[in-house]
C-alpha cells in the first residue's frame, strides 16, 4: 500500500506538471474546434488513443453530419430503430434500464446494450469484440435482424435518395455518389466525439478545480485499485481484456469471446466494460442480469460461480473464488463509483439528438471548457 | 476541411483505381480469368451439376474471390509489388475477370506472385471504398474481417436444404487463411514494354478449391461462416493450385 499511494503521488505530480506546460502551448485554433466539436482534446490523464483524429480530421460539418446519421431511423430497416434508440446520452448512451434492447419489428437483442463513451481508445468494441475498428462496428447493429436489420446498400440508397443527404455529403466529400466509406466515416464523427473525462474523479486526478473527493470516495478508489485491478484499471477503468467473471457454470446461450476465436479457452469470456458513468448504465453484465451495482459487488464477493475457464484473479488460497468485500468496502467503492459520472458528457447539447435539442433546455456542457486536456 | 477532402479523395483514389481501364502507354498488364470446374467451363446454376473428385454433386451460383498485393519479379531478382493492388474476381461479373495492373516499370519478368484474400494490415483499418467495401458482401460485419472466397451453391450431398455456402476467410492465427501464389508461368516471361500489352491467361479450378490438399465432402463441410478449421482446410486447397497460368500472350 505504502508503495502504491508513493507511485500514485509521483504519478500524479509528474501528470499536473506536464499539464502546465501543455496548457501554456494552446493555440487558439484548435480551441475554437473544440468549442465547435466534442472529443477534439485527449484528456490529460489519458491514454494516446487507438483512432487519433488524423485518421478522420474531425470537422464541423462532418461531426453535425455524423450526428444526424447517429439519430435517424430511417437507417433501420423499418425506420423505427436509430443507433440513439438504444444507445441514450443520459445513460452515457446505453439503454436506460432495459436488460434487453428492441430492435425493428419488436425484436429483442440477446446482450445488453453497451455505454458508448471514449471509443477513440478502443481497439475491439462489442461485448465479444467481435468488431476490431469504430468505423466499420456500427455495420454489425445496422446487419443484425434484431437490431436495425437493413443490408448496407439498402442504407447506401436511402442515402442516395434524400436530397438533404446528397447535398450534404456531397459538400463534404465533394463526389457522388454516396458510398458506404463515406457513411461510415460521417458517422465515426460523431462516435469518436464521445469523450467523457470530466467526471470529479477526472478533476481529482488532474488537480482541477472540482476534483474533491469525500474520503469515503478516496477509500474506494483505493479498494478499487486494490480489488478491482487489473481488469478496471488505469483512467479507461478497463483493460480492455475478456474475461470470465463467474456468471455460469456453462455459456450455452452465449460463448462470449469464444464466439469470436472459437476456442475452447474463451468460451464464457466477455469484454471487462469500462466503469465511467457506471452508476447510469444499468443494468450490468452481458445479459444485464444485476439491476443494481450493489448486486453486482455482492455477486464479486459471494456469487461467482466456478467453471472451466473461470479468470484465474478470483481463485483464493482457501475457499471458494471470489473477490472478498467488506461491508465498508463496498459502502466506500459505491461512493466512488458515483464520483465517475460526468454530467458535462451526459448533458452536452452538442452530443444529443438534434430534432429534440432546444438550446434553452439546458446551458452548454462546461466540460468543453476544461483547460487541462492537450489539444491534437 | 482541405484536409479532410484531401485524405477522402486519396482514400478514395487508392481502391477505386484499381479497376481502371490501363493506357497502353503506362507499362501495363493484363490478367485474364477464366473460370472452370475440372474440364468443363464455369457456368453458373447449370442444368447438370458438376461431380467433384471425391465424387460429390455440385451446382454453383457464386464464385468470388479476392486477389490482391500482387508482385513481379524480373529474372535478376529485382521486384516490383504493384501498389494498392485490390481485386475482387466475380464470375457474375465478366469484367472482374481481367485485372489490369499498371505503371509497372518496363523490363522482363519471370515471375508473378499475388495474395488470394486482403492482408491483415486491410481487414483491421476501417472503412474502405472501391472493391473493399463492404457493400460487395465480401465481409463478416459481426466479426471484423473480409471474406477472400465465396463459393456458393448446392450438393444433394448436403444435408439439410442441400445449400452449400462456403465463405472462406480469416487473418489471424492460427486461422490464417491468406495465401500467397506464384503461379508458374512455364518457363516464359512477361514482357513490360512501354507500348505493349502483355496478357497472361490464367485459370481457377473450382474442384481444385475443393479437393488437392484437402477433399472436402459436402456431406460434413457446407456451411463455412467465418474463420476456422474447415475455412483453413479450403485455403490449403485454394494455394496448392486452383490458379494456373495457360500461356502469356504479347502484344
Amino acid at each position: 500500500m505504502w508503495y502504491f499511494s508513493r507511485r500514485v503521488g509521483y504519478w500524479l505530480l509528474a501528470l499536473c506538471s506536464g499539464l502546465v506546460v501543455a496548457c501554456t502551448v494552446k493555440n487558439a485554433g484548435s480551441y475554437w474546434l473544440a468549442q465547435q466539436i466534442p472529443g477534439t482534446e485527449i484528456p490529460g490523464n489519458f491514454p494516446v488513443p487507438v483512432y487519433a483524429a488524423n485518421q478522420n480530421p474531425p470537422s464541423a460539418e462532418a461531426f453535425t453530419l455524423g450526428r444526424t446519421l447517429f439519430y435517424d431511423a430511417r437507417l433501420s430497416r423499418t425506420g423505427e430503430v436509430s443507433c440513439g434508440s438504444c444507445h441514450h446520452q443520459a445513460n452515457a448512451f446505453s439503454d436506460a434500464g432495459q436488460r434487453y434492447s428492441q430492435g425493428v419489428l419488436g425484436h429483442i437483442g440477446t446482450r445488453n446494450t453497451p455505454a458508448l463513451q471514449n471509443l477513440r481508445w478502443r481497439r475491439e468494441l462489442l461485448w465479444d469484440g467481435g468488431a476490431n475498428h469504430i468505423e466499420t462496428m456500427p455495420l454489425a447493429p445496422l446487419a443484425n435482424h434484431l437490431e436495425m436489420g437493413e443490408t448496407l446498400a439498402n442504407v447506401v440508397r436511402k442515402l442516395n435518395a434524400d436530397p438533404v443527404y446528397k447535398q450534404l455529403f456531397a459538400d463534404l466529400y465533394g463526389r457522388q455518389p454516396i458510398d458506404s466509406y463515406q457513411f461510415l466515416r460521417a458517422l465515426a464523427q460523431f462516435t469518436a466525439a464521445l469523450t467523457s473525462a470530466n467526471s470529479r474523479y477526472d478533476h481529482y486526478v488532474r488537480c482541477e478545480a472540482g476534483g474533491e473527493l469525500t474520503k469515503s470516495e478516496l477509500h474506494g478508489l483505493l479498494v478499487l485499485r486494490k480489488s478491482c485491478s487489473p481488469c478496471h484499471s488505469g483512467d479507461m477503468f478497463t483493460d480492455e481484456s475478456y474475461r470470465n467473471n463467474g456468471l455460469n457454470h456453462t455459456f450455452p446461450l452465449d460463448s462470449g469471446r469464444a464466439h469470436i476465436t472459437g476456442r475452447k479457452s474463451d468460451v464464457g469470456r466477455f469484454k471487462v466494460p469500462s466503469l465511467r458513468n457506471v452508476t447510469l448504465t444499468a443494468p450490468y453484465m452481458h445479459d444485464g442480469r444485476f439491476q443494481t451495482l450493489e448486486e453486482v459487488l455482492n455477486h464479486y464477493d459471494q456469487g461467482v460461480v466456478v467453471s472451466p475457464t473461470l479468470d484465474p484473479l478470483f481463485l483464493q488460497p482457501t475457499g471458494r473464488p471470489r473477490i472478498r468485500l467488506s461491508a465498508q468496502e463496498k459502502t466506500d467503492l459505491l461512493a466512488f463509483l458515483s464520483a465517475l459520472t460526468d454530467e458535462s458528457f451526459l448533458q452536452d447539447e452538442r452530443l444529443a439528438d438534434p430534432s429534440t435539442t432546444h438550446l434553452e433546455a439546458r446551458p452548454l456542457a462546461a466540460g468543453i471548457s476544461s483547460h487541462k486536456s492537450v489539444p491534437y | 476541411m482541405l484536409l479532410l477532402l484531401l485524405v477522402a479523395a486519396l482514400a478514395f483514389t487508392s481502391c477505386s483505381d484499381t479497376n481502371k481501364e490501363a493506357e497502353p502507354s503506362s507499362n501495363a498488364l493484363n490478367i485474364e480469368v477464366s473460370h472452370v470446374v475440372g474440364s468443363a467451363a464455369l457456368v453458373l446454376n447449370s442444368a447438370t451439376p458438376y461431380t467433384t473428385p471425391a465424387g460429390d454433386n455440385i451446382t454453383v451460383s457464386t464464385f468470388k474471390y479476392y486477389l490482391s498485393n500482387f508482385k513481379l519479379r524480373k529474372l535478376d531478382g529485382t521486384e516490383y509489388v504493384v501498389p494498392e493492388s485490390y481485386f475482387l474476381v466475380d464470375e457474375a461479373k465478366a469484367a472482374s475477370k481481367t485485372i489490369t495492373l499498371t505503371g509497372i516499370p518496363a523490363g522482363d519478368y519471370s515471375a508473378l506472385t499475388f495474395m488470394i484474400g486482403v492482408d491483415s494490415t486491410h481487414n483491421v483499418s476501417g472503412a474502405k471504398a472501391g472493391v473493399l467495401d463492404p457493400i460487395n458482401n465480401m465481409f463478416w460485419d459481426w466479426n471484423t474481417g473480409y471474406i477472400f472466397t465465396k463459393l456458393e451453391g448446392n450438393s444433394p450431398q448436403a444435408p439439410g436444404n442441400h445449400g452449400l455456402l462456403l465463405h472462406v476467410g480469416g487473418f489471424k492465427t492460427p486461422n490464417n487463411a491468406i495465401r500467397t501464389v506464384s503461379p508458374s508461368l512455364g518457363g516464359t516471361t512477361i514482357q513490360i514494354r512501354k507500348d505493349r500489352l502483355p496478357t497472361v491467361h490464367m485459370q481457377a479450378d473450382v474442384l481444385r478449391l475443393l479437393s488437392g490438399a484437402n477433399t472436402i465432402r459436402f456431406a460434413e463441410v457446407y456451411n463455412i461462416m467465418g474463420a476456422g478449421a474447415n475455412a483453413m482446410k479450403l485455403a490449403d486447397n485454394y494455394a496448392a493450385g486452383m490458379f494456373t497460368v495457360q500461356h502469356v500472350q504479347e502484344r
